[in-house]
């Protein structure tokens, strides 16, 4: 583990527990003159807190590794389609009326599952072709994300009753308040096998910052890099997505905050990325829970793209004067 | 040896076949489209052939595990790309992505001896953006010989290449060669081929129409009739320049 990784895991060793502390009431840990503050603390806080470093971990380690394979720093999980579709499941289960219990992660992850089958089904073909591998492949997942938006919208359009439409719109704006350990079993298992399989992606990925014909000149074999992406993208970001709705602007800001501490090779940005993805993501939450909003909490999706998408346009700015 | 058997890829090579020698400087030439980079692809095992085989050691290249293939030859792409600002140490790094499971030492003792052999050693901080472009290609090229490959194989390496920079890393190239590797290059410098490889194949429209030491391959009247070019050699043994005629007669 490298000395930025120890930093980042130190930090976020530090953050979560402190991040326990703050919310609608504080608790002071020393004194606590809340009522049900262990109950707080144990039910609502804690699994609320695991599952913002889980969905962070999962997008910053997508994030990195789609950076990675599209050899892009624009590039971002949600690009093979993979986020979308299990958004349209979960939108398909609200609009059916199904969305207790397990049947919104349930139908969100099949959404998932159904991208990554329908990716599969396009993977390995022409990897191998000079210029037809990553181009053809991400195209595909380019039109899957725009399919499954436009389904989206549909179903949007079709809701059955007012409540469906406003529960739809909530969902997808983004949010880990209110999960229980439910949702973190749902999620973590899944997100740390994807991120297991992003690592096994990391040495393929690094070769291809030397394009794709001399990937394949060092050994890489561009069929089980595609799987490896399909199933590490898959399995981080659609269960993420299943548990949370869509949390945008981490996987793509991460990597950039993380690459210029790094030696900038695409398997040195993935562990680094997952932590401070995790971090990010547990700040941010924190900062929701705190910030007064007289009509409930600030949704975490919301959050991050106010606060992403200006800081990212800085950090665009500034690198262009960096290359003038 | 690495030698092609009768090779043939549609529209682009009709069966050519020839043996290449380890600790030779080979040289392709042909006018553009005559199939250069498509045979150096194939003896990489990068492109698969529509008939015939590329054999290594006497055994077909396609059946070697994709590892182990890398972990003999050695390619530089025609156009080679570096998607992050690397530093060059780290850049030549990537060469032992065939070795994985090396020792350490060992993985540091070949990059160290690539960096030293392509005199990039005080440059090895450098990010590539700050490179100049023969640094660059330098570079490129120690990354292909980080990996400590039988065969170096590479694709116009000269291309954007000024006099002393192409003249430094021909005579590189020729250590290489001293070591014992097979360097198979594609030039469209023939003075440059003349005067630095041991041995030429000139391809025209996919067939190779003469293969021998660059005196014998390279002879006015093949220059005449592959490229269509009136050219006579000046100067003598390793120091010839071609000369052409002038569009302004």
């Amino acid at each position: 583990m490298t000395r930025l990784s120890l930093t980042l895991l130190l930090a976020l060793l530090v953050a979560l527990p402190l991040s326990l502390l703050a919310g609608r009431v504080w608790i002071d840990p020393l004194h606590p003159a809340v009522p049900h503050a262990a109950t707080i603390l144990a039910e609502l806080r804690l699994p609320r807190a695991v599952l913002a470093v889980a969905i962070g971990a999962g997008l910053g380690g997508a994030g990195a590794a789609m950076q990675g394979y599209l050899r892009n720093p624009l590039a971002d999980p949600g690009l093979f389609g993979i986020a979308p579709a299990a958004a349209l499941g979960a939108v398909l289960s609200f609009a059916f009326g199904f969305s207790g219990g397990f049947a919104l992660p349930a139908f969100a992850l099949l959404g998932a599952g159904g991208a990554m089958a329908l990716l599969g089904l396009v993977a390995g073909r022409g990897a191998a072709a000079p210029g037809g591998g990553v181009a053809l492949f991400t195209l595909a997942g380019m039109m899957l994300a725009s399919l499954a938006g436009a389904l989206m919208s549909l179903a949007i359009s079709l809701a059955p009753t007012p409540f469906a439409l406003t529960e739809i719109v909530t969902w997808l704006m983004g949010s880990v308040a209110d999960r229980s350990w439910r949702e973190v079993w749902l999620c973590l298992p899944p997100t740390l096998a994807g991120l297991g399989v992003l690592a096994l992606a990391g040495r393929s990925l690094d070769a291809l910052t030397l394009g794709e014909t001399a990937a394949r000149s060092l050994g890489v074999d561009p069929a089980r890099l595609q799987w490896l992406m399909i199933a590490g993208v898959g399995l981080t970001v659609g269960a993420g997505v299943a548990v949370a709705g869509i949390i945008g602007f981490v996987g793509l800001m991460v990597p950039h905050l993380v690459r210029p501490l790094t030696d900038r090779r695409p398997a040195s940005l993935l562990l680094p990325s997952a932590l401070a993805g995790a971090l990010l993501v547990l700040v941010a939450d924190c900062l929701c829970r705190v910030l007064p909003l007289s009509s409930g909490e600030l949704r975490l999706g919301i959050a991050l793209s106010l606060v992403g998408a200006p800081f990212f346009l800085h950090l665009l700015l500034r690198m262009r004067q960096g290359l003038a | 040896m690495l030698s092609a058997d009768r090779l043939s890829l549609r529209h682009r090579l009709s069966g050519i076949t020839a043996a290449l020698r380890p600790g030779e400087v080979t040289a392709i030439c042909g006018p553009n489209g005559a199939g250069k980079s498509s045979l150096l692809a194939c003896l990489a095992g990068l492109i698969e052939p529509d008939a015939g085989a590329v054999m290594l050691g006497g055994a077909p290249l396609s059946a070697l595990p994709p590892g182990e293939r890398a972990r003999a030859i050695g390619y530089l792409p025609q156009t080679p790309e570096i998607a992050w600002d690397l530093g060059v140490e780290v850049l030549v790094s990537l060469g032992r992505i065939p070795w994985r499971g090396a020792p350490a030492g060992e993985e540091q003792a070949a990059i160290e001896e690539a960096l030293a052999a392509m005199d990039l050693a005080e440059l090895r901080h450098r990010p590539v953006s700050r490179l100049s472009g023969g640094e660059r290609a330098r570079a490129l090229m120690a990354r292909v010989l980080a990996t400590r490959p039988r065969w170096l194989l590479a694709d116009e390496p000269l291309a954007n290449l000024d006099l002393s920079h192409a003249a430094a890393l021909l005579a590189r190239l020729r250590e290489q060669a001293a070591l014992g590797r097979g360097v198979v290059l594609v030039l469209h410098d023939l003075a440059a081929a003349m005067n630095h490889a041991d041995r030429v194949l000139v391809l025209d429209r996919g067939a190779v129409v003469a293969d021998g030491a660059p005196g014998e391959a390279l002879t006015e009247a093949v220059i005449g009739e592959v490229w269509g070019v009136k050219a006579t050699w000046l100067g003598e043994g390793g120091g010839y320049a071609l000369a052409t005629p002038s569009s302004r007669a």
